[in-house]
């Protein structure tokens, strides 16, 4: 990206000037200059098409992870005032609805779990459906999948995975409320059938961590990690049903669009104003893909102590917390000195409520929200916490990871997925996957430096750094 | 809507003629190439299951075919990419084979491939094709069809 185009606002964030006759809102850029610098140009345009978009509340924003996406940038944080025409998109949301990380933190400490690292990075990768083509033990019939899109990780306990505590760690309690499952498809449903309790593939992952480096010992605390403690994190979203909500709504809202007059500058920003018949089925079919993702990552946890469980029999695998990143929420936000009902599109980026905040579990009101920016699986992953000032500056929103440097064609071309699953097994990471072009493609070296996105993000007052966690099993989708 | 039957969609060929890639940050941009609209079309469809397999080394053992309606050229190609991905997720196969005819506004199409099993490659999953970077157009060489696929 060329920074002559933009201009500084501050150390950290920068924001584009409006061309003579040019009518949008205004965009705001949170990153250091390096990180900017090396973004595609394709990053500016599809933030500043989103600045078109009507009834937006302040800017539309990229976090300092963002990279070019489809419709709306990965990384992009926009929020939206049903009073004002304000609307919500699909394309805002994109197909992996409620992709997110679930964390677990464990009783144990590297050095007790070393003896046993293959043999609990076999039974986990025996024990979680991880790859294409790969479906889980749970099949469910229609009334029930209606069940779990109306329930979510909620549903999930009552059927006995899991506990009630883990419900307190998981955003909006574990069931995100205006879920309407008649408003899902039945190909949705079918495309679900197989696939609750499956990790996906991509850049979805389990990973076995050790806590590196304590940033902030009193949060820290609170969140009961310390240095050479081993955590869990597990990446994943809605699956196959959120995936076809995605398709479904695309093109009906790309239609809609048209329908009601508004101009879409991408047809990939597919969208509805928040109080029309199509807005409000889309949100209640994206509510319904949230609570499947939060069924799905609650399940998963589940047969990840299970799996614990065969190699440590006293292992104790606690929730700390559950965040998504592919989302949009109706959250209440103050802005021009209103509080005011605004819907939040985060597409790529993690909510960050700060200290204080009546979402919070009592246990991190004081601390703030757990934020967690997933590295790659050579580097690393940060655990955060959300600040007071990231209300004001992103609506509460920070990176959600590193962000990809190159694309998946380029990975290819420049490694070879055993050379990389041998380069990290030297390193001390045990990888485990279906897919060697799926490793190729994930090469840590495809992606950013986790550790300037986690800079810029602290610096920017986006979110604050708690604690680095290194990888040392990966259970790659 | 899918349903299976016998077998009688066309393998596309593993040729960097009919169907390519372009550059793309965090996704894959999909193109394919024919003479007409639909072959373009069912190249494109074999160059996003490529991204999922090695298409060579999958047998054409069953084939689901699909039918909808699209006036819109290219919304009709998104249609067709995601009605494939859907019958592949909901019959758990992967697909090499495509044919697609047209009437009107009416698409009819249908693929041919098999389960998946322990000796097909895993590539990467694609979630959907999406309205971005989308173009069907014709060209001096004929028609070709692009999108970018969410992985």
């Amino acid at each position: 990206m060329n920074l002559a185009s933009l201009s500084q606002v501050d150390q950290w964030s920068w924001s584009v000037p409006l061309a003579p006759g040019e009518c949008r809102a205004e965009v705001r850029l949170y990153g250091s200059c390096d990180l900017l610098a090396t973004m595609d140009d394709k990053v500016l345009e599809q933030i500043t098409n989103v600045a078109r978009l009507p009834g937006l509340a302040g800017c539309a924003m990229t976090m300092p992870d963002a990279h070019w996406g489809y419709g709306f940038p990965i990384g992009g944080v926009a929020a939206f005032d049903p009073e004002r025409g304000g609307i919500v998109s699909a394309g805002g949301v994109g197909f992996d609805i409620s992709c997110g990380i679930r964390c677990l933190r464990s009783n144990f400490d590297l050095a007790e779990i070393m003896p046993q690292a293959r043999k609990l990075a076999d039974i986990l990768f025996r024990n979680i459906p991880a790859g294409i083509g790969e479906e889980g033990d749970l099949k469910l019939g229609a009334e029930e999948l209606d069940e779990v899109l109306r329930g979510g990780a909620q549903w999930a306990v009552t059927r006995g995975y899991g506990t009630a505590d883990d419900l307190e760690f998981v955003e909006e309690q574990g069931c995100v409320q205006g879920a309407v499952a008649e408003n899902v498809s039945p190909q949705a449903k079918k495309r679900q059938r197989g696939e609750m309790g499956t990790l996906g593939s991509g850049n979805h992952y389990l990973e076995v961590q050790v806590v590196d480096r304590i940033y902030d010992a009193a949060a820290a605390a609170v969140f009961g990690i310390r240095p050479g403690q081993i955590v869990i994190s597990i990446h994943c979203g809605s699956r196959g049903l959120g995936h076809q909500i995605g398709t479904d709504y695309l093109i009906s809202l790309a239609k809609a669009a048209g329908r009601l007059g508004i101009t879409l500058p991408d047809r990939e920003l597919a969208c509805a104003p928040i109080k029309s018949p199509e807005g409000r089925q889309y949100l209640g079919a994206m509510n319904a893909a949230i609570n499947c993702a939060l069924a799905n990552r609650q399940i998963l946890t589940h047969l990840t102590r299970e799996a614990f469980a065969r190699v440590l029999p006293h292992a104790e695998l606690e929730t700390l917390f559950d965040v998504s990143h592919n989302t949009c929420k109706a959250e209440q936000h103050t802005i021009e000195g209103r509080q005011k009902l605004l819907y939040v599109h985060r597409k790529g980026a993690t909510r960050a409520f700060g200290p204080g905040h009546p979402a919070l579990p009592p246990r991190y009101r004081d601390t703030g929200q757990p934020v967690i920016i997933g590295g790659s699986m050579g580097t690393g992953s940060y655990i955060l916490c959300g600040t007071r000032e990231s209300e004001e500056r992103a609506f509460s929103s920070a990176s959600h990871g590193a962000g990809r440097a190159m694309s998946r064609h380029q990975a290819l071309k420049k490694w070879q997925g055993r050379q990389v699953i041998d380069e990290l097994a030297g390193k001390g990471i045990l990888i485990r996957t279906r897919s060697m072009r799926g490793a190729a493609e994930e090469a840590p070296g495809a992606y950013k430096d986790v550790d300037l996105v986690a800079e810029a993000t602290e610096q920017a007052g986006l979110a604050r750094r708690v604690a680095f966690l290194r990888p040392r099993i990966c259970i790659k989708g | 809507m899918a349903r299976l039957t016998n077998c009688d969609a066309r393998p596309v060929p593993d040729s960097g003629e009919r169907y390519g890639y372009f550059e793309h940050d965090a996704d894959i941009g999909i193109i394919g190439r024919g003479a007409t609209v639909e072959e373009a079309f069912e190249a494109a469809a074999a160059a996003m299951f490529a991204v999922m397999t090695e298409l060579a080394a999958v047998r054409p053992a069953q084939t689901i075919r699909v039918e909808f309606e699209e006036a819109d050229i290219e919304l009709a190609l998104v249609r067709w990419l995601n009605a494939l991905l859907a019958a592949a997720r909901e019959h758990g196969m992967v697909f090499a084979g495509f044919r697609l005819e047209r009437d009107g506004v009416v698409w009819r199409g249908s693929a041919s491939g098999e389960s998946w099993h322990d000796a097909l490659e895993r590539g990467v999953e694609v979630k959907g094709a999406t309205l971005t970077m989308l173009s069907v157009r014709q060209t001096a060489a004929g028609w070709e069809a692009r999108c970018i696929v969410d992985v």
